[in-house]
């Protein structure tokens, strides 16, 4: 893995569409609608999230992973084989791009993990000590994506350009999220590209995260080991963290990281205000301060959220069962020109997709009801 | 008395074309530093009993007096310095322990002037505090880790309540400061400040005088090693019980306040006799190991029927990672170490200025190792020891503390000068005296809108700060130490604060 | 009506409040020279009283109902009419030393060594507050209007 740090500064874009039927989509769709967005980027990231795109192996976990040197691909594999039965594995499918130049190896495996390695832990805290394993220790080696039926694509070029050299116009998903970035280091790394993803969560953020130096030390407390060097990851991990392992509905999750202000408060009613208060004082520590705009994929669905102040620009639209969030109004309206429904989500209000019916995972405690709740203090589903 | 065999530290300058002979420094000095001839209508000054206190030289209507260090210079010696020579003298004259006020003034490094913070720009906009919503506000208090929700599905609700927090309005609380050491007007004012200001006082170990019972809510007690007036209302009133097993003044030893500065009213508060020295033992005698620590916590727990926050007090010293461990461990629900710098009324010179550790590598030492063990949520930590501005406290919180303590910048608020003679009892300005001719001199109305103003100022300050690095809510500056550069730091210490050298970019 | 007011356990027994009410009626108006080059001294009207640690700043009450106003016989002590301030118009005065007899106070005084007249506190008239007020360094005078409660 590459040994330079790259902060994920201003001026990306950011634009995620779904279905909540959970019919696909076509790439095509995904990259029309980020190109229009090309003046927010400077050519040196670009990435998506597409979910849905490999039904065949939908009970397999499916790892992206780059190598900068065969001996990388060699070292993780043999570290995959012995702890996972590896159903397929095969180079991603790409087409020359011109813009796009010294890509890495690009491989992708199909793997179940073997019962003998799991020993007390859950299938998806082992799968994420594998992730973790690579990132940290494979020299040369970085997992982009390690979810079931879900992939990341993504390096350094224009996210249009990202989009045609690995031919996403030949895949079909339910979610797309795709991104591009501006950063200010001269050189890009293709493991710097937005999505970040840790099993079926990815993330794509335009920001900047000042309250990074203690989200991290928070997050090392419950074993997450930020080792990517860019402060989106603690965005992934904290919502990995908050709703997978804390059982912290969505809505509340969105409480958490971008907190109510005090005055806000201080004008609920009774239960409520000692509620909110008590979620503030525990998760201090996790309130993501400063700008940004994120999106947060799984496999039942996306989140959309905002800083509590909004300083980066979100713009959702709903259009039947299509659900469409974008840095810019303009990117929207690119594939969808008149959709039922736009509006700007306001500082700290999630924007929620749902697949419905959603998908079992024994991981998720709020999906083991048949419905998240439709209602909670007053505050409508959207 | 033996003629003093050294020249005075001070010396008195009176221009006499600007003295008009008023006697306002004649009436004014507690030491009778000067002196009225009504014969020649004529004052003069005795530099023997001058302490640099300053009352004279800024009540002089026509500022005809000033104070300067003795020019008398002894002959330059880098090792034998005039304060070694001083000392020794005074010791072959009295022959007993040399005495001093205040915090440590030797030269030892000020890691606050070695590190720097950070401003947000172009790629992160800083936040204005004065048009958008900056929050400040404090939780002290043992935290969980994770949230316990209801597992009925009705509705959203805690199934277990948190643990008693004391709410802040702003990270800064007063320090412990007996009323003994300091005198009955003092108290009043820091109780007042601290409660219109949405804070915290501590008693120190001198017990709480019943007038002070109202602001009960706004005050941490003390249960010291004296246990000097502990008894039941005492716990009740308050609103956080902190028991003092150190200060950073003085590690290893106890308080000490001089029979001097024992009158009666402080006779009942202490429950001692009258003109008795206060000395109290180096350890509590009832916790010689940490296990006897937790017995006491839990006692105090039990005796508030678990209302209130129940913390610990310790002086920053070589092992304070692993001690603050332990007190968090035994119970603690809040840690308050003071460093080098800390203040007192009465230490040992020796012990003051050679015993303890800054505190900025304390703060730091005690996060790193609370996070590392996994610890740090079931305990607030609170820095203590010489913060002199509102730049200090940001960046202690930002090494990792939740609140600080200041003690000698809420006396300088109150006119402190700090000639460290408070053990003398003669405390010019009526903040470290029982004497009821200086008492008088601490208008208490005065003083409690210095010590509002200074927390305002600095809350402020903080304030601008916190939104200059892009933040809005403290929460997310406590223990953030990307938003800090050490210059001029080595290694080790860049090291033990876990922080990067200025230059360095994320 | 504003009266000055004084809580005796702030007062510190500088006399501050003295020397400067002797400079506000000097000749020169500036400390200096009021102590130094004006002779005769200017006289202070306010008198700090002490006894142990206890001390205060004392000056004219202005009473409401003043005997130094009917003791008067020259009519030289007045009441202004825009401050209902008790006055003593030095230009009539002639020593006679009867309001001194009857002040319950003892806070007028003889001014011997220049005009030979009554002196006493006149609210530093022409001033915003009284300079007694103004330079106490512990805030123990107070101009304030208090009303009947």
């Amino acid at each position: 893995m590459s040994e330079f740090y790259e902060k994920d500064i201003s001026g990306c874009g950011i634009i995620a569409i779904m279905n909540e039927k959970g019919m696909g989509i076509s790439g095509e769709r995904v990259m029309s609608a980020i190109v229009s967005m090309r003046e927010r980027t400077n050519g040196l990231g670009g990435g998506f999230a597409a979910y849905g795109i490999y039904p065949e192996y939908r009970d397999c976990y499916a790892f992206h992973i780059m190598f900068d040197t065969p001996q990388a691909k060699d070292e993780a594999e043999g570290f995959l084989k012995t702890r996972c039965l590896m159903q397929e594995e095969e180079a991603i499918p790409t087409r020359p791009n011109r813009y796009i130049t010294n890509p890495p190896l690009l491989w992708r495996y199909f793997l179940r993990p073997k019962d003998q390695y799991i020993n007390g832990t859950s299938e998806a805290d082992f799968m994420v000590s594998l992730v973790m394993h690579i990132n940290a220790e494979v020299v040369g080696g970085f997992v982009a994506s390690s979810g079931k039926n879900m992939g990341v694509f993504k390096g350094v070029g224009y996210p249009e350009d990202i989009g045609d050299f690995f031919r996403l116009d030949e895949y079909k998903g339910y979610i797309w999220t795709a991104h591009g970035r501006f950063p200010t280091n001269s050189q890009g790394w293709w493991g710097g590209a937005h999505p970040f993803s840790l099993l079926d969560w990815t993330v794509v953020h335009n920001g900047e995260i000042s309250s990074y130096g203690i989200n991290k030390r928070y997050l090392e407390h419950f074993g997450y080991r930020c080792t990517l060097f860019t402060d989106t990851e603690v965005m992934a991990y904290l919502f990995d963290l908050l709703i997978r392992k804390h059982g912290l509905p969505l809505e509340l999750a969105a409480k958490v990281l971008s907190a109510p202000f005090w005055d806000e408060i201080g004008r609920m009613e009774g239960s409520q205000r000692d509620f909110f208060t008590s979620l503030r004082i525990i998760y201090g520590s996790a309130l993501v301060n400063g700008p940004f705009a994120v999106v947060v994929g799984h496999a039942s669905g996306m989140v959309a959220l905002n800083d509590r102040i909004k300083l980066r620009p979100l713009v959702a639209a709903r259009d039947g069962d299509m659900l469409y969030i974008a840095s810019e109004d303009s990117a929207i309206r690119e594939i969808c020109p008149h959709p039922q429904k736009v509006w700007t989500p306001k500082a700290g209000e999630p924007v929620v997709g749902t697949l419905k019916p959603p998908i079992q995972e024994e991981h998720r405690k709020w999906e083991g009801r048949s419905q998240p709740p439709q209602q909670w203090f007053g505050h409508p589903y959207r | 008395m033996a003629y003093a065999l050294y020249p005075s530290e001070f010396r008195i300058e009176r221009d006499q074309d600007r003295c008009i002979a008023c006697q306002v420094c004649v009436r004014q000095c507690a030491n009778d530093g000067h002196i009225y001839d009504s014969e020649d209508d004529f004052v003069s000054s005795d530099e023997s009993r001058c302490v640099g206190c300053h009352r004279c030289g800024t009540l002089c209507p026509t500022g005809a007096i000033t104070i300067r260090e003795n020019p008398m210079h002894f002959k330059t010696n880098a090792n034998w310095t005039a304060r070694a020579l001083r000392d020794i003298y005074k010791q072959a004259e009295t022959g007993g322990v040399l005495l001093t006020g205040m915090g440590c003034d030797r030269s030892y490094p000020i890691y606050f002037d070695r590190i720097l913070l950070n401003a947000s720009q172009v790629t992160n906009p800083s936040i204005d505090p004065l048009r958008e919503p900056m929050e400040l506000r404090t939780f002290l208090g043992s935290k969980p880790d994770r949230i316990e929700l209801d597992p009925s599905g009705k509705g959203i609700r805690l199934s277990t309540n948190l643990a008693p927090q004391l709410v802040l309005e702003t990270p800064i609380l007063f320090s412990a400061m007996s009323y003994g050491s300091i005198s009955y007007n003092a108290c009043w004012a820091l109780a007042r400040a601290a409660k219109v200001e949405g804070t915290f006082y501590n008693t120190g170990e001198g017990g709480l005088h019943r007038d002070f019972y109202p602001y009960g809510e706004n005050t941490i007690v003390q249960v010291a090693s004296g246990r000097f007036g502990v008894h039941a209302d005492y716990l009740d009133v308050a609103a956080a019980i902190e028991i003092k097993i150190g200060q950073g003044a003085k590690p290893g030893i106890g308080g000490h306040l001089p029979g001097e500065k024992v009158s009666e009213q402080i006779s009942q508060t202490r429950m001692i006799p009258v003109g008795t020295d206060a000395l109290s033992p180096a350890p509590h005698h009832d916790i010689y190991s940490i296990e006897d620590l937790r017995q006491l916590i839990f006692a105090l727990k039990e005796a508030t029927r678990y209302s209130k926050p129940v913390g610990v007090k310790i002086a920053a010293v070589h092992n304070v990672a692993p001690i603050a461990s332990g007190i968090v461990r035994a119970g603690a629900d809040m840690v308050a170490i003071d460093g080098l710098r800390g203040g007192t009324g009465a230490a040992p010179i020796t012990i003051r200025d050679n015993v303890g550790i800054p505190i900025e590598l304390a703060i730091a030492a005690v996060d790193s190792r609370l996070r590392e063990e996994g610890i740090r949520h079931r305990a607030s930590i609170i820095a203590a020891g010489g913060f002199r501005n509102s730049a200090d406290v940001t960046k202690a919180i930002a090494l990792g503390a939740d609140a600080v303590y200041i003690g000698t910048a809420a006396l300088v608020a109150m006119g402190c000068h700090l000639c460290q003679k408070c053990y003398t009892g003669k405390c010019n300005w009526g903040i470290a005296t029982q004497d009821p001719y200086l008492t008088k001199r601490l208008n208490p109305k005065i003083a409690e809108r210095r010590l509002g103003n200074l927390l305002r100022g600095w809350s402020l300050e903080i304030k601008e700060m916190l939104g200059g690095m892009g933040i809005n809510a403290i929460e997310s500056l406590r223990g953030n130490r990307e938003h800090l550069r050490g210059v001029g730091l080595t290694e080790a210490e860049l090291k033990i604060l876990g922080i990067k050298s200025a230059g360095e970019a994320w | 009506m504003k009266r000055i007011y004084v809580h005796e356990e702030y007062c510190i027994g500088c006399r501050l409040c003295e020397i400067h009410c002797l400079v506000q009626h000097s000749r020169s108006k500036k400390i200096l020279k009021a102590f130094k080059e004006e002779f005769p001294r200017a006289v202070s009207r306010v008198l700090v009283e002490e006894h142990g640690y206890l001390s205060f700043a004392l000056q004219c009450r202005h009473c409401e109902e003043a005997p130094c106003l009917e003791a008067c016989i020259t009519g030289a002590m007045y009441r202004d009419k825009r401050t209902d301030a008790v006055l003593c118009n030095e230009k009539k005065c002639v020593g006679c030393w009867m309001c001194i007899m009857v002040c319950p106070f003892g806070v007028i005084k003889r001014d011997l060594e220049s005009n030979k007249v009554a002196s006493k506190c006149d609210l530093c008239l022409g001033e915003e507050m009284p300079v007694c007020v103004q330079n106490c360094p512990n805030e123990a005078l107070t101009f304030e209007e208090r009303t009947e409660t």
